[in-house]
């Protein structure tokens, strides 16, 4: 065997053992990462020494360094945070009411979904659907253009569905199982926001509910329902079944087995699924453009709003995505472990 | 006694609760789904053939028909939803020909194959026509006309999705090689996905500046100081480009790599004793091992795609003119304008396009991933 000689060349390219890389391997994929760490952090540093920089400062051109470009100042955070005060505090703490409880209520909702879909067969027949849909469409149909009251229309509608039911349901045979309700729930996703938002816009209306936390809880439980389902499924048709089994026998009820034993044991689940959707309900802008106005104003509105006529005021700005940015950094740099976990069982077996 | 019967009244209702547990632990989800999703879809349906008209004391709705939808495909906003058309050059009839005989072939060797379905043809009928109206749209806008909200929707997510597929690929694989700081990077490329859009928005522009953002020196260095990108069509949906993936491309990462740590370790190991090389470990190993999760993460970011507003609407109000205005910002300014027939019309046009393209996805990767997997 003629061992080949270790030239300097040769030892860059070529690795020692089969576990590491060769040097030259090695000092390119450290470039590209630490490229995009920069890629990544740069944007983010910027806006950080932005919220310390006064007007004159940033209008003057870049200053990079604090302390030695620019000698940083506080003035935005006070602003923000005693000038401003209530009508900064006010749109904070509605973020944080809508996006913790709605990421509660879609969370819970979604998970007794989720859970029921992996434990009991379920057969729903394509007659009553098809009834239903009728229906519906019944109902939608002689309240716009019949002028019909919803409170009359609806509650005939649902007593016709259920006699339906009761009489001609039994004589369908075609049913729709647990993989069809749990494609039509995630296809659910796919319904761009913007088309059902100017009904829900009219539905909060007419319950003069518009403007309120729980319109937007409400409707962000609704949006963010099919992500939970789809993620939470896997986890626990993950949990071993004799568990639920043995707790069946000692008398349990499904209630309490799902709230002392499976929910305990999906936690890791819980966690990256609460995560996600705390991200998206609490950076959510489209539908709270429709129904929040100003009382229920949140954090991405506020943002936003800042476009002035005097043109854009980037310390504010700044001071204010920093603030809207740390919790949820705070929040994922606990639990970020979870997420990645979380995501991947959701995106193998989906 | 009181007290028993109370107790009494309880144990039946757990009881009853026990016993229609499949209904119990469903209803609320698909309640949820019904008020939220079903029920606005079929108004929606109804607000599209209609005209908002303001009435003493409230507003009322006109019965139009399919004047929305005509209006924007065929009348006056056919400028805003499909574009500014240019007539065809001799390239582009080429070009369009050999797109449709592509299509033409795929479909008539799908239906000289055994197993044709009546749903797989008609489903492939639909994605087919679609396709083929939109490289027409494309051919005609892109050449010479002004591309409209659809088209600009289009530009968005397909180039969007496959510029960050890419780049999570490269990192998630740079990644999961062997070296130090692997949990700072994976940390750090996180971020992004956490900052509200609305602030990555605001964030780009700060940095976009010619003038005052950190690459000012570099921009006049380039002689572009006095550039504006926001005032040139492609410039701007470029940057709103950017912005997305600085934003999206963590979460393809961050599931990649995870799907990468999982490969089969052993196959990994014979390979590399075996001498193999690294693309051919790539792609002989790594890829069929994590095809049917960047398929699925490809499919989630398709739909997430189609549903971007946030970024054009605070980089550049849509401009300039309506060159980086998207399907849903397209709506968004209907509503605005009191236009609530249009503003759902538009609404419908965005839910068409994002399912069949979904949908087609679907199919083709899902099949193509199983078959891999085998």
């Amino acid at each position: 065997m003629n061992i080949p000689e270790r030239t300097l060349l040769r030892r860059l390219f070529m690795p020692y053992d089969l576990t590491s890389m060769a040097p030259a391997t090695k000092v390119l994929v450290y470039t590209l990462l630490v490229l995009w760490l920069l890629v990544v952090l740069f944007p983010l540093y910027w806006l950080f020494i932005t919220s310390f920089k006064l007007p004159i400062q940033v209008n003057d051109g870049p200053d990079f360094i604090p302390f030695i470009d620019f000698e940083p100042s506080l003035h935005a955070w006070h602003y923000i945070f005693f000038e401003l005060g209530n009508d900064t505090f006010r749109p904070y703490l509605n973020s944080v009411i809508v996006a913790f409880c709605a990421t509660v209520a879609c969370v819970l909702v979604g998970s007794f979904a989720a859970y029921a879909l992996v434990r009991i067969q379920y057969r729903v027949k394509v007659g009553n659907v098809l009834a239903f849909l009728v229906l519906l469409g019944l109902t939608v149909f002689t309240v716009t253009s019949l002028g019909a009251p919803l409170f009359a229309a609806a509650p005939v509608a649902i007593i016709l569905f259920v006699f339906f039911v009761a009489a001609v349901g039994r004589y369908f045979r075609r049913a729709l199982g647990n993989d069809d309700i749990l494609f039509w729930i995630i296809s659910n996703r796919i319904l761009p926001p913007v088309v059902v938002v100017l009904p829900v816009y009219l539905m909060f209306q007419r319950l003069g509910l518009l403007d309120t936390h729980i319109a937007l809880i409400a409707t962000y439980t609704a949006i963010n329902l099919p992500i939970v389902v789809w993620l939470m499924r896997d986890f626990f048709a993950g949990i071993p079944l004799d568990l639920e089994e043995s707790a069946q026998i000692d008398g349990a009820s499904r209630l309490r087995i799902f709230f002392t034993i499976v929910l305990p044991l999906a936690r890791p689940g819980l966690a990256a699924t609460s995560l996600l959707i705390l991200i998206l309900a609490w950076n959510e802008y489209l539908l709270a453009l429709f129904i929040s106005t100003a009382d229920a104003q949140t954090m991405p509105m506020l943002v936003a709003a800042q476009n002035a006529t005097r043109g854009p005021q980037w310390w504010y700005m700044s001071v204010l995505i920093v603030i809207m940015i740390a919790p949820i950094v705070l929040t994922a740099a606990l639990l970020q472990r979870h997420i990645a976990r979380g995501l991947l069982i959701g995106a193998i077996k989906g | 006694m009181a007290f028993l019967e109370a107790r009494d009244r309880r144990d039946r209702a757990a009881e009853w609760v026990d016993r229609n547990a499949g209904k119990v632990f469903i209803l609320p989800a698909v309640l949820t789904l019904l008020a939220f999703s079903l029920f606005p879809l079929l108004v929606s349906a109804y607000l599209t053939l209609t005209k908002l008209k303001f009435a003493a004391g409230g507003f009322t709705l006109r019965f139009v028909e399919w004047l929305n939808f005509k209006k924007l495909i065929f009348g006056s906003q056919q400028y805003h939803l499909l574009g500014t058309f240019d007539v065809f050059s001799i390239g582009e009839w080429l070009i369009l020909g050999a797109i449709f005989a592509l299509l033409l072939y795929v479909f008539v060797r799908y239906l000289t194959r055994p197993g044709v379905t009546v749903v797989g043809v008609i489903g492939r009928s639909v994605a087919y026509v679609v396709a083929g109206a939109l490289t027409i749209l494309l051919v005609l806008t892109l050449g010479g006309g002004f591309p409209g909200s659809l088209v600009v929707t289009l530009f968005y997510v397909f180039a969007g999705v496959s510029v960050q597929f890419g780049l999570a690929l490269g990192l998630a694989v740079l990644c999961a090689q062997n070296i130090y700081g692997r949990n700072l990077f994976r940390v750090v490329f996180f971020l992004p996905i956490m900052v509200t859009p609305v602030g990555i928005a605001y964030m780009f522009r700060m940095l976009a500046d010619t003038h005052k953002g950190p690459f000012a020196d570099i921009w006049t260095w380039l002689g572009l100081a006095d550039f504006s990108w926001a005032a040139d069509p492609w410039t701007a949906r470029i940057v709103v480009l950017i912005g997305d993936t600085w934003q999206w491309t963590p979460f393809m990462f961050i599931v990649l790599l995870a799907a990468i740590e999982n490969q089969p370790r052993d196959q990994l190991e014979a390979a590399r004793i075996d001498g193999a090389g690294g693309w051919q470990i790539f792609r002989d190993i790594t890829w069929p091992a994590i095809a049917p999760v960047a398929a699925t993460i490809v499919l989630i970011r398709l739909i997430e795609a189609f549903k971007i507003i946030d970024l054009p609407n605070v980089l550049t109000s849509g401009g300039p003119g309506i060159a980086t205005e998207s399907l849903t910002l397209h709506a968004f300014v209907a509503w605005r304008t009191q236009d609530l027939g249009g503003s759902a019309a538009v609404g419908y046009m965005l839910l068409f396009v994002a399912t069949v393209t979904c949908l087609s996805f679907f199919n083709f990767a899902g099949k193509r991933t199983r078959r891999t997997e085998l």
